[in-house]
């Protein structure tokens, strides 16, 4: 049985499949028709809701996209949906009344999912400005309004305030009491079908070992299109995306759980990597990253995930388990061709552990054909190491430029043991070419692809050799 | 009762009337409908390939497959096979015998859940027998130029001989991409069978008499026996103007069969794989002109994408040369369209209707003439401006040009003269000091003909029932699909009543209340729709004068209506008591009105005509930043200064013109469709379509409507349509990410971006005018 809390309704299910979508469940199966599905895979927000889940014994409220929300998934959790939202009177919501005063909907089809990502934002951001609210709304498509008229309502919203007389402010003790409450490993199935959520680790290494063919489910922002997209049946499910959560902050290195979330992740790189704090605000949008996993992006192994270039060029090592037994191993070593890595049946990623950079130059770019919420046609990770005006070692890894994400090792030949200059970086421009036979397809062709690698070398120059021209575009207003 | 007490006037800017529905969630899409008992659902089989016969359908597999009820094919439509708007029989509602693009619709399963249905849809064994295809215009004119549906030709004096004579000239080409319309809400329709040989649909169209026609047809039924119903649908921008009617057509042929309502929503992929999108154009110009950038002849040929079936593909290139001009003067012209037949999902109307694909030839035409001459573009743009009573290609005179205001108006409010040097310099140092990132500035006009160029389309009807509680319902032939329409002739109605809105429900629009309508397109809605509706109000609104003077023996003269009273001589009544007292007294209360556009006329053959009722005006002036290194942009600014006559609703006026731009901003951007070599369309969802964000949309976004314009014609309060002309404001953004890209070789050379100007298409603009990569400095 898997058990949640629906808006004010304990809910719970003795029989669900695993790929069975809480978007269905809300719409076919509880008749709440104003959280809507536009696409079915995550990338337009109509269909977003709230889902509230104990992180260290308090209540965490997240925007995610329900059409790729397992109903399994939402074990333990408060889902909140448009049905639910009031304001402090019973009436409009103070975000939905500014929605209104505004003008934020015309065809009113997005509207429902804009509420609830800027209610989202109300919730956790005072009196938020306008790159914050856009930051929160990458992941909703209006193809209406042009969005300002949603911004100017996000910003009135955000002025006014009002968080501490809201309704969900004022549940919360209740609500995260009803939860604690209830178990944490759960099971649930339909016929021959299963969806498991081990109680913790160790019984995700048992469960595993029992089912080696089981589908892992951490975040769902690519299993979910499996289900939806392509129908395919993913029994048993093996659900870990409420596992694996630690962050440890070491002297010489940074683990993570391979169950830590994007979002959950941000403090990590604000801290100590900021240099690509822009960077990792281009991976999905924020409902994406309040579901997906630094753990399914590696695990995954697909050419174009967002972190492994990076952490390829970190030096990051996994740690595979199965069972009882673990081994660890360079990133780099674990994608080994296209759709296949060295996992071993019933093992899996339990922890990336990323070196501290040090004194290290560190970057990461991407290109895509929209900068936000697009998957990257390439993307790059740089670090590099300068003594005494000599790079001692450049590490370069690309994503989009071959079939696995990889180091670019002519590139890095060419800067490593050089002076610190225009002319090396010049030169690892020009070498990169001959390290990759990119393919052409529909995010880019094979021409571009090169003419990118190479000038990402130019970039990470120019943004590190003390030049004061701008280098990048920036977003911001009021430059 | 509120209604009893004064009520305010009409506030202009009211919100849209389903505001605080689309905020809480309980606005009713078709989706939501709560079905009837025992409904079913259907599932589209779509083809595998792109061009081929079919050999044989083994079905047996989806019939076994859990929870199907039948698999319908070509065979089981009672009545004619086709959806063609224009009676070309070309587009089959199920593929017959032959498919003609990867992802036509098939066979269609019924099964009593989506799922199973959608499940069932995948086990379908088909054999073909392939056949070539093309997929592009240019391919399409090698194979032989095979068209969809005739081209036209516009000609007004002798471009032949004047382009020799032109003391300069050039010759290009323009790649044009098309956009997919990505409504939020997907095709989707709803049928209800009823006794006899009635059926119900609810669905998400612009054209529920289309509907009404392409059902009653496939079922082989008059069309007094279709009822189609839309309360509002979730975005349209064209893509449900003739889309839905294929949706629609299998859920009645099933519904029928069945006895059961059944419901056919496509998954997103499905939908934007099966349906129709914008044009896209490869288009050859020839253009003579001065040393001084004055346009002294143009001749161009406009190559359509087709698709493989006619749909609206005539009106759509037709419009694509009414445009060809946008809002300069050609002395010798000659444009011609050349709609050709593609193995690719038949394109449709989209916002603008081909008119984009006119206005972005005519401005690449001004940069060609700019950066030849080395000239500001604005400069180029000015001196070529219609002046009133120059005749268009199609000989219509432009009567009613107010683009010098708008031009002088925006340039100061926008600061261009000093914004435009401040790039120039910014550029100059970024040059010196090797910077990546450039600065591009442009500021472009647009002038679009309002009407449907098929004269007959520009009629209205409209449905007032006032009830004896003093109540209104309103029903107009116009469908609501975001823009604000059933607001705005809310509206119209409570001021020629002089009551508050909260007395008006406007219903649902459907073809049993008001028939024989016209899509609601062309940006026509309000235009039409709210003339026949004021035709209806002031029916009764006489009948009620009428009786007043009677029952109070009063003249006309001493009648006033005033907020939710009327006045007769010294005596104030409440507007209900005086629907109570009419009522009581046998006067009709409700009245069916009508329009008609006057003044139009068009003959095709002859390229000659009045196919305008009259234009609407707007210009914008964008700013953009690129880098270089990636082809990356922003929109720094924006200013947008647009003329919608005198605004019903200037809140959603602004809306629209704020939509359109940051859609139009989209299609010559980062909207990219892209098909394989196999003909399968690869960008089919928002994970590989990318429409703008709202950190896409200008950082500094100034949206203005001239107040001062009035529309010369008697249109609805002296207000202009706004639907499309505003979409054609996204060209400043990509006009001016190629000033930018043209800085990288000093403004020589015309970059001659092709659209869309994904980034991709900006770096490998920027590293042909730079002749390669760019070398860092010091290296």
């Amino acid at each position: 049985m898997i058990r949640f809390l629906l808006n004010d309704t304990e809910i719970r299910l003795t029989e669900a499949g695993p790929g069975d979508t809480l978007l269905d469940f809300l719409r076919l199966g509880r008749g709440l028709i104003g959280t809507k599905e536009g696409c079915a895979e995550g990338d337009c927000g109509a269909c977003t809701v709230l889902v509230g889940r104990l992180h260290d014994g308090a209540m965490v409220y997240e925007p995610v996209n329900a059409c790729i929300r397992f109903l399994a998934a939402c074990h333990r959790c408060h889902i909140v949906t448009i049905e639910h939202l009031r304001g402090p009177n019973g009436g409009l919501h103070p975000i939905q009344q500014a929605m209104v005063d505004h003008h934020g909907s015309q065809c009113g089809f997005c509207t429902p999912g804009f509420v609830m990502a800027l209610y989202g934002l109300w919730m956790t951001h005072e009196n938020p400005d306008v790159v914050q609210i856009e930051t929160a709304l990458q992941g909703n498509l209006c193809r209406c309004t042009g969005y300002e008229p949603i911004v100017k309502a996000a910003l009135a919203a955000g002025r006014a305030g009002g968080q501490l007389q809201d309704f969900l402010t004022l549940e919360r003790a209740e609500v995260a009491a009803k939860l604690f409450a209830m178990p944490v490993g759960a099971e649930v199935s339909r016929g021959d079908e299963r969806a498991i959520l081990p109680a913790d680790t160790d019984e995700l290494a048992r469960v595993l070992v029992q089912h080696p063919q089981a589908t892992i489910v951490a975040g769902a922002t690519d299993v979910g299109l499996w289900v939806t997209k392509q129908m395919r049946p993913i029994s048993p499910g093996v659900f870990i995306g409420h596992l694996m959560k630690e962050i440890e902050v070491g002297a010489d290195e940074i683990r993570i759980g391979a169950g830590v979330t994007y979002s959950e992740f941000a403090p990590v790189i604000d801290d100590h990597f900021p240099e690509v704090e822009d960077y990792f605000l281009r991976i999905g949008g924020w409902q994406i990253r309040n579901a997906g996993t630094i753990g399914g992006n590696i695990a995954n192994g697909s050419p174009i995930g967002e972190t492994p270039p990076l952490l390829i060029a970190l030096g990051a090592r996994i740690v595979l388990r199965r069972g009882d037994k673990r081994r660890e191993l360079p990133l780099e070593q674990f994608f080994l061709e296209y759709g296949r890595q060295d996992r071993r049946p019933g093992e899996f990623v339990e922890t990336v552990v990323i070196p501290r950079k040090g004194t290290a130059m560190i970057a990461a770019y991407k290109m895509s054909k929209r900068q936000s919420a697009d998957i990257s046609a390439i993307s790059v990770g740089f670090r590099i190491e300068v003594e005494g005006g000599t790079i001692t070692s450049a590490r370069v890894a690309f994503g989009g430029m071959a079939g696995i994400p990889a180091r670019a090792r002519l590139a890095e030949a060419a800067l490593a043991g050089q002076p610190f200059t225009a002319a090396s970086f010049e030169a690892a421009a020009r070498a990169v070419k001959d390290d990759f036979t990119p393919l052409t397809d529909f995010r880019a062709t094979a021409d571009y692809r090169h003419a990118v690698a190479a000038n990402f070398f130019r970039r990470f120059w120019l943004e590190n050799s003390g030049t004061d021209i701008p280098v990048r575009l920036n977003r911001a207003v009021g430059e | 009762m509120k209604h009893e007490t004064l009520a305010p006037p009409v506030t202009p800017e009211t919100p849209h009337e389903s505001a605080e529905k689309h905020v809480t969630g309980r606005a009713d899409y078709t989706d939501d409908l709560v079905l009837p008992q025992g409904a079913l659902h259907a599932y589209l089989g779509l083809s595998t390939i792109t061009h081929g016969r079919i050999r044989s359908m083994d079905l047996d597999a989806v019939r076994a497959a859990p929870g199907v009820i039948d698999v319908l094919t070509a065979a089981d439509i009672p009545g004619k096979n086709d959806v063609s708007p224009i009676g070309k029989n070309d587009d089959p509602i199920l593929a017959d015998g032959k498919v003609m693009f990867h992802g036509q619709p098939v066979f269609a399963v019924i099964a009593e859940t989506r799922e199973q249905a959608r499940r069932a849809a995948r086990l379908a064994k088909i054999d073909y027998e392939p056949l070539p295809h093309v997929l592009d215009p240019v391919a399409a004119l090698e194979a032989g130029g095979g068209l969809a549906v005739p081209g036209m030709t516009l000609r007004r004096g002798d471009p032949q001989a004047a382009l020799p004579k032109a003391p300069r000239r050039i010759d290009g080409r323009f790649v044009i991409g098309g956009q997919d319309h990505f409504y939020l809400e997907t095709q989707i329709a709803l049928a209800i069978p009823g006794e006899d040989d009635e059926v119900v649909i609810f669905t998400s169209t612009q054209h529920p008499t289309e509907v009404q026609h392409m059902v009653a047809h496939a079922l082989g039924v008059p069309a007094n026996a279709v009822v189609v119903n839309v309360r509002r649908m979730g975005g349209g921008f064209g893509g449900k103007e003739t889309q839905m009617n294929l949706f629609c057509c299998v859920a009645a042929v099933a519904a029928k069969k069945w006895h059961r309502a059944v419901k056919l929503r496509p998954d997103r992929d499905d939908d934007m794989i099966a349906t129709g999108k914008r044009h896209d154009f490869v288009v050859d110009y020839s253009i003579g002109f001065d040393e001084a950038g004055r346009i002294l002849a143009v001749e161009g040929d406009w190559y359509a994408r087709c698709g493989f079936s006619a749909d609206l593909s005539m009106a759509v290139t037709d419009r694509a040369l009414f445009h060809a001009d946008n809002a300069y003067f050609y002395p010798d012209v000659e444009v011609r369209s050349h709609p050709l037949r593609t193995n690719t999902v038949s394109n449709t109307a989209f916002r603008g209707f081909g008119g984009p694909q006119g206005v972005i030839v005519a401005e690449r035409i001004i940069e060609e003439i700019a950066y030849a001459t080395g000239q500001d573009t604005l400069a180029v743009r000015k001196a070529n401006l219609y002046r009133n009573g120059q005749l268009t290609p199609y000989h219509q005179p432009v009567e009613d040009m107010i683009l010098p205001r708008i031009f002088a108006e925006l340039e100061e409010s926008c600061d261009y003269a000093r914004r435009r040097q401040a790039v120039l310099d910014w550029n100059a140092r970024m040059q010196a000091a090797g910077g990546p990132i450039r600065k591009g500035i442009a500021l472009t006009p647009v002038k679009f003909g309002i009407s449907f160029t098929a004269t007959h389309f520009n009629q209205a009807g409209a449905l007032v029932h006032i009830y004896t509680d003093g109540s209104i319902q309103l029903n107009h032939g116009g469908c609501e699909m975001g823009q604000g329409l059933h607001t705005k002739i809310a509206q119209i109605v409570a001021e020629a009543f002089s009551v508050g809105l909260d007395r008006i429900k406007v219903t649902k629009t459907t073809t049993e209340k008001v028939p024989n309508t016209s899509a609601t397109a062309a940006s026509s809605g309000t235009d039409l729709n709210g003339m026949a509706a004021l035709d209806a109000a002031n029916q009764i609104k006489r009948r009620l004068v009428d009786f007043l003077c009677t029952a109070k023996d009063a003249t006309p003269e001493e009648i006033r209506f005033v907020p939710d009273h009327v006045v007769v001589r010294d005596e104030t009544i409440p507007f209900s008591k005086v629907i109570e007292m009419a009522y009581l007294s046998r006067v009709q209360l409700w009245a069916a009105g009508f329009y008609a556009t006057p003044k139009i006329h068009w003959n095709r053959a002859e390229g000659r005509g009045r196919p305008f009722y009259y234009y609407a005006y707007g210009a914008a002036c964008s700013e953009v930043s690129v880098d270089t290194l990636t082809g990356e942009y922003v929109i720094e600014r924006t200013d947008v200064l647009h003329d919608v006559g005198r605004s019903i609703n200037p809140a959603l006026d602004k809306g629209q013109v704020e939509g359109a731009f940051v859609q139009g901003t989209g299609w010559l951007t980062s909207e990219e469709l892209w098909w394989d070599k196999e003909g399968r369309l690869r960008t089919h969802a928002p994970s590989t379509y990318k429409i703008p964000l709202a950190s896409d949309r200008p950082k500094v976004f100034n949206v203005k409507l001239a107040e001062w314009s009035e529309n010369k014609e008697r249109t609805i309060k002296r207000s202009k349509a706004v639907g499309e002309p505003p979409f054609m404001l996204g060209i400043s953004v990509f006009e001016a990410i190629g000033h930018a890209v043209a800085s990288v070789a000093d403004y020589r050379e015309c970059p001659r971006l092709d659209a869309p100007a994904t980034p991709e298409r900006v770096l490998m603009a920027v590293e042909r005018l730079r002749g390669g990569p760019p070398a860092l400095r010091g290296a």
